[in-house]
């Protein structure tokens, strides 16, 4: 019988489909939680990519490109006047 | 009556906790080995990044359900659905970032090995102070155990030199014994010779003072008329032999 884990503890990969509606719920969501999120996923990044003996250009430019894709998003509602269509 | 919250399941399963005198803890304490030296060394790489953009797991992840090319159909879908839709909306931007892009990955096509030559040997430099930082701290704990180490050695010549100091102290004292015995020799040495000299003096007046009256005495006792007498049977025996010396001749 295999150990039963809570489901506040599964990963997110692990969390089955109909299961991530209630998984996100449990999430902590007080600002203490959330700056504990960013720090974690900041570390992980680091310690993959960037804090290593040598050091390839995918650290940065997956940081970059993940930049210009959040300022398209964010410059979405000024670009799509640009849009070939008769009526915007 | 007020409702209480209902603990967690997990909470309740812990015996209770002891009022006084235990520590209040629900978790074993120091089980682990922890500690903060040494560091575990650098990774050598860090994780793999496909074109620059994607991370490896990704086309892995796809791998078993899509095989090589899932990945790469799903992004020529992703790209042909923006751009059908314009939610990419080509523009004047469009060109100044396909002008950028093709002098970006040129350059970087050019120069990235140099670039990553040069980084690397910036890193050695620093890598290479630190290391010998460290061999120098080792060295010099090594040589600073070696002296202790001798030192140690050292001490156990403590024996030898309290036995010369003894030697030594022995030695003092037996020469001092040995002064002061001769001194006493002497000066009794002296006393007597004094009591010899005092003895050999008086004799030496006694024998000076008893010839010196003897000889008065007896001068005192020859008679004029007795000197004659002598004087002239001396000259007559004077006579007798010269004669008997004659007749010898």
């Amino acid at each position: 019988l295999p150990a039963a884990v809570l489901l506040k503890d599964t990963k997110l990969m692990d969390v089955k489909l109909g299961q991530l509606g209630s998984w996100l719920a449990m999430r902590d969501f007080t600002p203490g939680g959330i700056l504990g999120a960013v720090r974690r996923g900041y570390d992980r990044y680091y310690n993959k990519y960037i804090n290593v003996r040598k050091g390839g250009l995918g650290g940065i430019s997956m940081v970059l490109a993940g930049y210009v894709v959040l300022s398209y998003v964010w410059s979405y509602s000024h670009v799509k006047h640009d849009r070939r269509r008769k009526y915007h | 009556l007020p409702s209480f919250p209902s603990a967690p399941a997990a909470l309740r399963a812990l015996p209770p906790p002891v009022a006084v005198g235990v520590l209040h803890t629900t978790r074993p304490l120091h089980t682990t080995q922890q500690s903060l030296a040494p560091v575990p060394p650098l990774p050598e790489k860090g994780g793999e990044v496909r074109h620059g953009l994607i991370p490896e797991e990704f086309f892995q992840f796809l791998y078993p359900k899509t095989g090589v090319t899932g990945p790469y159909m799903l992004g020529t879908g992703l790209l042909l659905y923006l751009l059908s839709k314009e939610i990419y909306v080509v523009n004047h931007e469009t060109a100044a970032a396909a002008c950028i892009l093709t002098v970006i990955i040129y350059s970087i096509k050019r120069f990235g090995g140099d670039v990553a030559a040069f980084a690397d040997k910036l890193n050695e430099e620093k890598v290479a102070t630190a290391v010998a930082m460290k061999n120098e701290a080792m060295q010099m704990l090594q040589t600073a155990i070696e002296e202790e180490k001798k030192e140690q050695w050292r001490v156990e010549g403590r024996g030898f030199l309290f036995d010369a100091k003894r030697n030594n102290i022995a030695m003092l004292l037996e020469a001092n014994y040995r002064e002061r015995l001769l001194m006493v020799y002497n000066e009794v040495k002296k006393r007597l010779d004094y009591q010899v000299a005092m003895q050999t003096l008086k004799r030496q007046k006694e024998q000076d003072h008893m010839i010196q009256w003897v000889e008065k005495n007896v001068i005192q006792s020859i008679t004029p008329q007795q000197q004659k007498e002598s004087i002239a049977k001396c000259i007559l025996d004077l006579k007798a032999l010269s004669q008997s010396a004659h007749a010898a001749v």
